[in-house]
């Protein structure tokens, strides 16, 4: 029978083979192996840059070698050899250096299967890491990118790809990252019960500028970058799993699930976005809108309340369960929005309640509701504002003002593709 | 992208694995389904109960035929499947290679179909194209 995994194992002469399953397993594994440096050698920037090296010894060796059977094993051992060499260099015979010594001889002696770390351990191990990269002291970009480099497993490469930076910022706000954490004292642990809630907060928001950043591209050609959104939602997944009793990490993946189910319906053939009226239902990732549903039925189960992430999941879920734009409940949105609304006052959340009111009580209702943000001086570089009113204004049948307002829009967007839907609608 | 890691084993293999005790197998599972349960990738897996509790349907003639199991000439039973979402064909195959797995079982990787394998055909074209025209009307008058 034929091998699938043919291609993954390694085999010396195909060097491309064996980088992507180094990059495969890095994917997999990377973020246990920094947790467990980071652990017996107290000290995350080190334990970064030693599984770095690690992962550089394996794109040398693995291609004569092969892919070790425990690819994970055998990263942590050459990156704690490593980090007896720097000691040994820096003629630090400490205890830490001895442990480590001990540790790889055990390590060499138990099953070859056996995981390189304290199975006890590593669940929050990883949840310390988690906390580490979205620390903050950090800056939003520093987050972004340490968190999907140490925890997601991705390259600098292919950070920079994703948000279309040089490869050398993204290597660049590592290493300041590193700095700063180091700098700030920053511990490897999960925060104390008093201040998880808002290092949570952190955490979450940090998943859901990448999943956004997937979902609705703020710059470039590209309308949508959909493997940047999944990999948010799989980081969303393994918090989730790792804090099941916070709400909204069940809430915000629930969010992320509702929403991403949409994706297949979001782009038409020639690539240019279907907005949510447009959308062919059928195409909806129906197995994404059932594991939106057992979140946010896991957050709820938690007895704790919904949270921003919960309730925005409830307006999402709204549509996902809805047949059609007009069979959709949207007088338990308007209301979602106004819980919402208490929660984190913003804006944004009232022009998307006007949306609803539209929906659910019409365009003259909405429009006032939208004057009222007008007027009062917020949003004024929000293209979503006048493009939200020149619709409402369509309706309306005041053609003129709709078509000042869709221009004034098409000139605050950044998004290409939206500034040319945006452009289309107001000559017309 | 979905994977789908379909489990086929041997009849040898089978009588092998109940010499093993019950409760290794089933820890070895338990932590192998947790691994990608943590690392936020599994998206469904089922274990099949024994073949004889199944049977066959066949289309090979008109009518199609239903008779019982096991599946009389298959040299491989389907045991069981994980279905798991990840960011390439490499890393199904890592995760795949994990699988707590003895000598004569096989996993069959598949990826699993999703609505972008099926681009909107012209009729699912004009059928937009219908509706855009439909509201268009509609929020006008």
């Amino acid at each position: 029978m034929h091998d699938p995994s043919e291609s993954a194992t390694a085999r010396p002469d195909d060097p491309t083979a064996v980088e992507r399953a180094v990059a495969a397993v890095w994917r997999i594994d990377s973020a246990r192996i920094i947790a467990t440096l980071t652990r017996v050698t107290g000290d995350f920037s080190l334990a970064e840059d030693l599984a770095q090296d690690a992962l550089l010894e394996a794109l040398r060796q693995w291609p004569e070698t092969g892919v070790p059977r425990s690819p994970a094993a055998w990263l942590t051992t050459v990156a704690k050899r490593r980090a007896i060499d720097a000691w040994r260099h820096r003629e630090r015979h400490d205890d830490r250096l001895a442990q480590l010594a001990l540790e790889i001889e055990r390590s060499s002696d138990a099953a070859a299967d056996a995981p390189p770390w304290d199975p006890d351990e590593i669940d929050d191990d990883v949840l310390r890491l988690m906390f580490i990269a979205c620390h903050p002291v950090l800056s939003r970009e520093a987050r972004i990118s340490l968190t999907l480099r140490v925890v997601g497993g991705l390259s600098s490469e292919e950070i920079g790809r994703a948000f279309l930076v040089p490869t050398a910022t993204v290597q660049q706000r590592i290493v300041r990252a590193k700095k700063t954490l180091a700098g700030a004292g920053v511990r490897f642990e999960v925060p104390p019960r008093e201040e998880l809630t808002g290092r949570l907060g952190s955490v979450l928001g940090v998943l859901y500028l990448i999943f956004n950043e997937g979902h609705t591209a703020s710059g470039g050609e590209r309308w949508m970058r959909p493997e940047l959104a999944v990999e948010a939602i799989r980081l969303a997944r393994v918090l989730s799993a790792l804090l099941p009793r916070e709400p909204e990490t069940h809430g915000l993946l629930a969010l992320m699930e509702f929403t991403a189910a949409r994706f297949p319906a979001r782009v038409d053939a020639q690539g240019e976005p279907v907005l949510l009226a447009d959308q062919d239902r059928r195409r909806w990732d129906h197995g994404r809108i059932r594991r939106g549903h057992e979140a946010l039925t896991r957050a709820d189960s938690t007895g704790r309340g919904r949270g921003v992430y919960g309730v925005q999941a409830a307006i999402a879920q709204c549509h996902a369960v809805a047949e059609s734009l007009e069979t959709t409940d949207w007088g338990r949105i308007v209301e979602l929005y106004e819980a919402l609304s208490g929660l984190a006052p913003s804006p944004v959340v009232e022009l998307n309640r006007a949306a609803a009111v539209a929906m659910a009580s019409g365009p003259a209702a909405a429009l006032e509701l939208l004057d009222e943000i007008a007027a009062s001086g917020r949003l004024r570089r929000y293209h979503l504002l006048p493009a939200t009113r020149g619709e409402l204004l369509r309706q309306l049948g005041r053609e003129a003002e709709a078509r000042e307002e869709f221009t004034a829009a098409a000139a605050l967007a950044t998004n290409d593709r939206e500034r040319e839907r945006l452009e289309e609608k107001a000559s017309g | 992208m979905k994977y789908m890691l379909i489990m086929r084993v041997t009849d040898e293999a089978l009588a092998a694995s109940q010499e093993i005790p019950f409760e290794q197998v089933i820890e070895a599972m338990g932590q192998y389904n947790e691994s990608m349960m943590k690392a936020g990738v599994l998206l469904a897996g089922e274990g099949l109960a024994d073949a004889s509790e199944g049977f066959v349907v066949d289309f090979s003639s008109e009518e199609a035929l239903v008779t019982d199991g096991p599946y009389g000439e298959t040299k491989e039973l389907f045991n069981g499947f994980w279905i798991i979402e990840v960011s390439s064909r490499e890393e199904a195959a890592q995760w795949a290679r994990r699988a707590p797995l003895g000598t004569g079982s096989f996993l069959e990787v598949r990826r699993v179909t999703e609505a972008e394998d099926f681009p909107a055909d012209n009729e699912w074209i004009e059928k937009e194209a219908g509706w855009r025209e439909e509201l268009a009307q509609r929020s006008q008058g």
